[in-house]
């Protein structure tokens, strides 16, 4: 169980470009953080550095556990969830299958999916193939597997932007939902979260 | 159902779509094995001598089909970084995407080649031999497709390149495998060809789960 992200003095690199250097950053549990800077700062790259997908040059990415530092894979492999642009979904498959799959790969249970869908008000849409939903419906899709199999970490890139006024009110409150229950969310974000959230910009 | 299930059935049923599944690969091998007496002319015997032979690399080369899917739509679509959080290492998940690879195609090819080396005039003894070594050289061009499949992620559209990577590395097991067939249809000793065919497969599928996790992570970063 991850109780805090530590990033440490930390520097990323894309090719020969250097996208930024000593970042450091602490999120505790219960605290959201919301990534900010402008396009091609280095948001994604940061978030996909914390799930492991990218080598950071210098610096260090830790996860604090209850007692001490937690192993990255094993942290990242049992409690940490990533929502990015691409939603994984398979186009030619039913949503239902699709919400299943993500939900019980990630630890979750088929009851724990359905209830899911139904708190995101999917559950009209599950017997559809996922190509002929909307581009905030598959969002919301994505964004089921965060309450269908609990994880304490979330990293959400762009979680709002397809998403209607609605369904970023819905998802505002998940989010305090699981900051209260002791999660962690860190946000790249150019609107501002619909919660409170610590802002911390990145600048190339 | 454990996670494990849960990854094989999702993995089956993407591989039953992918590029047609099992009719692509199977119609393919079935129309150029027709192919063949329209270039070679229809004298019976010739076509019953190249038969086992001819039906091996026909095969070899349908099973190349549909591999170029294989971890690309996972990679475009976003999938494999979720995958990759998983409980299960990419290893395993690359492996299980291999497996449903070869019962998707690669078992239904098997099945079809006893029935287009007969078909082209090759003896019925021969049949029960050019299912095993179709069944077991299917497992081995499965994880080597994949290798390559793996590899050409980044490059878009790469099904030709892994043709070109995939093709060097089918030779031994279509070498033994031919052999095996050859030497059972004279009535030479077969099962060392048949043993190393074999022990190729085996280490394929020990080996290349390593090679398609760390050309995947190579790509996802």
């Amino acid at each position: 169980m991850i109780t805090a992200l530590r990033v440490e003095d930390l520097a990323l690199q894309r090719g020969e470009r250097v996208l930024f250097r000593r970042l450091s950053l602490r999120i505790a549990a219960g605290e959201a953080v919301a990534l900010t800077g402008s396009n091609g700062a280095g948001k994604t790259s940061l978030l996909r550095a914390v799930a492991g997908f990218i080598r950071p040059v210098v610096g260090r990415i830790a996860f604090e556990g209850a007692a001490g530092d937690l192993p990255g894979e094993d942290a990242r492999r049992a409690g940490c969830h990533l929502v990015g642009h691409q939603d994984g979904l398979k186009p030619g498959r039913k949503a239902r299958d699709e919400l299943l799959f993500q939900a019980r790969w990630h630890g979750g249970t088929a009851a724990g999916a359905l209830a899911a869908a139904e708190r995101l008000g999917l559950t009209r849409l599950l017997g559809l193939e996922v190509r002929v939903l909307s581009a905030g419906q598959r969002r919301r899709l994505a964004l089921a597997r965060l309450i269908a199999s609990p994880r304490p970490l979330w990293l959400l890139d762009e979680p709002l932007a397809p998403l209607d006024a609605a369904g970023r009110i819905l998802l505002g409150a998940v989010m305090a939902e699981h900051l209260a229950g002791g999660g962690l969310i860190l946000a790249a974000v150019h609107d501002p979260l619909p919660l409170d959230a610590r802002q911390v910009g990145i600048a190339g | 159902m454990s996670v494990l299930a849960v990854l094989v059935r999702r993995e089956l049923s993407l591989a039953w779509t992918r590029g047609g599944g099992a009719l692509l690969a199977v119609g393919f091998f079935v129309a150029a094995a027709v192919m063949l007496p329209l270039a070679l002319g229809p004298a019976p015997e010739r076509l019953a001598a190249v038969s086992g032979g001819v039906t091996w690399v026909v095969l070899s080369l349908a099973s190349l089909l549909s591999l170029d899917r294989m971890f690309e739509r996972d990679f475009d679509d976003g999938a494999l970084d979720l995958l990759a959080l998983g409980p299960l290492p990419l290893e395993i998940v690359a492996a299980v995407k291999c497996l449903a690879q070869w019962t998707v195609s690669g078992a239904p090819l098997a099945i079809a080649a006893p029935v287009v080396a007969v078909g082209l005039g090759g003896p019925v003894a021969l049949a029960p031999m050019i299912l095993v070594v179709a069944g077991l050289g299917g497992l081995s061009f499965a994880f080597l497709g994949g290798t390559g499949a793996a590899l050409a992620l980044a490059s878009h559209r790469g099904g030709l390149l892994i043709a070109l990577v995939v093709l060097p590395l089918l030779t031994p097991p279509v070498i033994f495998g031919g052999a095996a067939i050859a030497n059972f249809g004279s009535g030479l000793p077969w099962s060392a060809a048949l043993c190393l065919l074999a022990a190729y497969a085996f280490a394929c599928v020990a080996l290349t789960p390593f090679s398609m996790a760390g050309a995947c992570r190579n790509a996802q970063s």
